[in-house]
């Protein structure tokens, strides 16, 4: 049961997405349509289970008084305040238009930590390029090579350093055509390596072979 | 300075939560800390309140109330994922984790197949020889590049002789798509810091216009 | 220590400060700024203006607040084409925080005193079908019955109630598509399993990182074109000359892409003064 019958849906929901691809009339569209509209579902539920979990965990971290549980007691409270003033004082549905309690903290509490936190990656990147970045042999002079043109190709810095070049020859003209040619071509060598990988580990996954998404039970 | 949008409580907040992160560059501090705490805590209420209001509502909660009983069998799923927290009924969870897992095997096996496999593979097969030499080369950088790139990714066959060759020329090309990508990453990252800077100096100390 | 190894040896604190001096001092500076518009950029604006006027386009908004700064611009830029074409536009987040992205660049865009004028209403000559969770699901889900994915808009009102989705029940019914992306899911999955299933037409804005990954689309015609990161809205911009955040911006690019060349030229610099010394 606890094997055989996860299997049995996983096999079952896989074949009729492909069929589904080659028959799309009824009563296949129809299956698809709802199997479609309860994945929508459970996808909004495993959210759920992701936030009910690191209520959990926060908890334990309290209760434990583990190292930096005061912050636990930040994150639940965050947590439940801005839970509080979406369901209960934001207007129900409408939750999240201008002028909503709930659209307030997006603004000035959410939209400035998330952004900041990625910003940082700006000073990282940089720090990265001078203490990693070598040009230890060919191929990563190449890289090296390739990253300093596009860098100045696509700002206008290109142009000044280059603007006396007959069009076609400037910076901004290499970085376009870069991308066009040599990136495209390993890029999309890339691309079909992945696919490739996708199309066997979905297969694998449907047949049966391949059962690590059911874990150790 | 504008001390009308410094000291707007929307905006002085957002700035000292600004400055709280960003005081992480200089040392790892209680400040930073904080704020850290309060964005995983605030993102996960952002979520949970959106899923509700989303999802949860108008596609569970509503159909079920015009009727729809085939939902249930949706609903059903959903609350069997809920499961895993309790550790003995766990596995049930398993059958909501296979349904999801199935159907996405299912629709990637056919979508990668068609746009990112034979979609690709047609549009490789491109003329060498185009009346121009321009287009030309570029089609055929294309084309060697492309079949290159894929030979050095086939590690079944060692790489020696006019395969190793092959190989060697195929890791030239992503040595170009790597550096294209270091190029562009520096210029995405950047973006993310031109903003926040826009936000402090801009909107919060209305030093710019 | 000689002066490159010292050199090697700075502090990352050195480092980041010049990368925050980089940023900041163009903002108070203002040099004229030269940008030239690439095909890919050319190719979705071409698409866009010989769309008839009434005709029904998509705007997919998937992106969050840390993306903002590269995607908002465009986004701004992109609905105010739609807008002044007078098209009908629909928009929708594949992630949660994009469709309130949507309508705080909606916000920005009505500000036009010629959109103004227009006098735009809701569910008539806009909707925003606001989010919904499924990813690449959603996408399919649409192919089929949009009011199906989204019963409900961004304020809670049942999409079957406005009169713009009225007529309104899948792809076919859409001229053209803009996905703004910065992940998953994203323009990868429109192409996937929107584009090659649905034949529709699609541009894409994608943040620096992935517009790479999206090139090969661009090639095979799987995307009609593509604004890759800031610099691709401010090429919009430059294009449409409908001007925004995106060609300011550049200055500050400019300048820190310039300090990011400077750390790699000295650091190799340095790195090869010190392996003598080391080896």
């Amino acid at each position: 049961m606890r094997r055989e019958v996860p299997l049995i849906i996983t096999a079952a929901c896989g074949f009729i997405f492909i069929i589904q691809f080659f028959v799309p009339h009824p009563p296949l569209n129809r299956v698809q349509d709802v199997f479609n509209d309860w994945v929508n579902i459970i996808a909004g539920f495993a959210i759920v289970l992701g936030i009910l979990n690191l209520l959990r965990v926060n908890l334990n971290k309290m209760s434990k008084k583990s190292k930096g549980w005061p912050y636990a007691l930040f994150t639940i409270l965050g947590l439940s305040a801005y839970v509080v003033i979406g369901l209960a004082f934001s207007g129900g549905r409408s939750f999240q238009n201008p002028g909503t309690a709930f659209y307030w903290v997006y603004i000035n509490l959410f939209f400035p930590l998330n952004s900041t936190m990625f910003a940082l990656l700006a000073f990282f990147v940089a720090s990265a390029s001078y203490r990693a970045f070598r040009a230890r042999n060919k191929e990563a002079t190449l890289l090296l090579i390739a990253a300093t043109i596009l860098m100045l190709g696509r700002v206008p810095l290109g142009e000044y350093l280059s603007g006396w070049l007959p069009s076609g020859w400037r910076l901004a003209d290499l970085s376009d055509w870069i991308m066009d040619f040599p990136q495209t071509a390993g890029q999309r060598a890339i691309m079909m390596g992945i696919a490739l990988g996708i199309i066997s580990t979905s297969l694998r996954i449907i047949l049966g072979i391949e059962r690590t998404y059911l874990g150790g039970d | 300075m504008d001390a009308n949008s410094f000291f707007n409580i929307g905006n002085l907040i957002a700035g000292i939560l600004t400055i709280g992160i960003v005081s992480f560059l200089y040392k790892d501090n209680p400040l930073y800390k904080f704020c850290e705490a309060l964005f995983v805590g605030i993102s996960a209420g952002y979520w949970f309140v959106t899923i509700i209001f989303t999802v949860i509502l108008p596609k569970l909660y509503d159909k079920l109330i015009s009727q729809e009983y085939v939902y249930l069998v949706g609903g059903a799923f959903g609350v069997l994922m809920l499961l895993r927290l309790v550790p003995k009924i766990s596995w049930l969870s398993n059958w909501a984790l296979a349904f999801v897992v199935g159907s996405t095997a299912g629709v990637n096996l056919i979508g990668y197949l068609q746009s990112n496999g034979m979609n690709q593979v047609k549009n490789t097969i491109l003329p060498l020889w185009t009346g121009a030499w321009g287009s030309s080369i570029g089609n055929l950088i294309i084309v060697v590049g492309t079949f290159c790139g894929l030979v050095y990714f086939f590690f079944s066959k060692e790489h020696k002789g006019v395969f190793g060759g092959l190989a060697k020329t195929g890791i030239l090309f992503l040595m170009v798509t790597f550096g294209a990508a270091f190029g562009y990453t520096v210029m995405s990252r950047m973006s993310l810091l031109i903003g926040r800077m826009d936000f402090v100096f801009g909107t919060w100390m209305g030093l710019i216009r | 220590m000689n002066f490159w190894q010292k050199l090697l040896a700075v502090d990352r604190r050195v480092i980041f400060a010049l990368v925050a001096v980089a940023v900041i001092i163009p903002f108070f500076l203002s040099f004229p700024i030269k940008i030239t518009v690439s095909p890919p950029v050319q190719a979705v604006y071409d698409y866009i203006e010989k769309l008839p006027p009434g005709s029904l386009v998509m705007i997919s908004c998937d992106y969050d607040p840390p993306s903002a700064p590269e995607l908002q611009p465009m986004t701004e830029t992109m609905l105010k084409h739609f807008f002044l074409k007078d098209l009908k536009v629909i928009i929708l987040g594949l992630w949660p925080q994009g469709s309130v992205q949507a309508n705080i660049a909606l916000e920005v865009v009505m500000r036009d005193p010629i959109l103004k004028a227009k006098n735009l209403k809701y569910g008539v000559d806009y909707v925003n079908l606001g989010f919904t969770a499924g990813n690449e699901f959603v996408i399919i889900r649409m192919g089929t019955d949009i009011h199906a994915a989204f019963p409900v808009d961004f304020n809670g009102t049942k999409i079957a109630e406005l009169p713009l989705m009225q007529n309104v029940r899948n792809f076919d019914n859409i001229a053209f598509v803009f996905n703004v992306s910065a992940g998953y899911p994203g323009t990868y999955e429109w192409v996937i399993f929107g584009v090659d299933r649905y034949r529709f037409k699609l541009g894409a804005g994608n943040t620096a990182v992935q517009a790479p990954l999206v090139s090969p689309y661009v090639q095979s015609g799987q995307l009609i074109g593509l604004l890759g990161g800031m610099r691709g809205g401010a090429e919009y911009e430059e294009v449409s000359h409908y001007f925004g955040k995106a060609t300011g911006f550049m200055r500050s690019q400019t300048f820190s892409h310039a300090v990011v060349i400077f750390f790699i030229i000295v650091g190799n610099l340095a790195y090869f003064m010190t392996r003598g010394k080391r080896t």
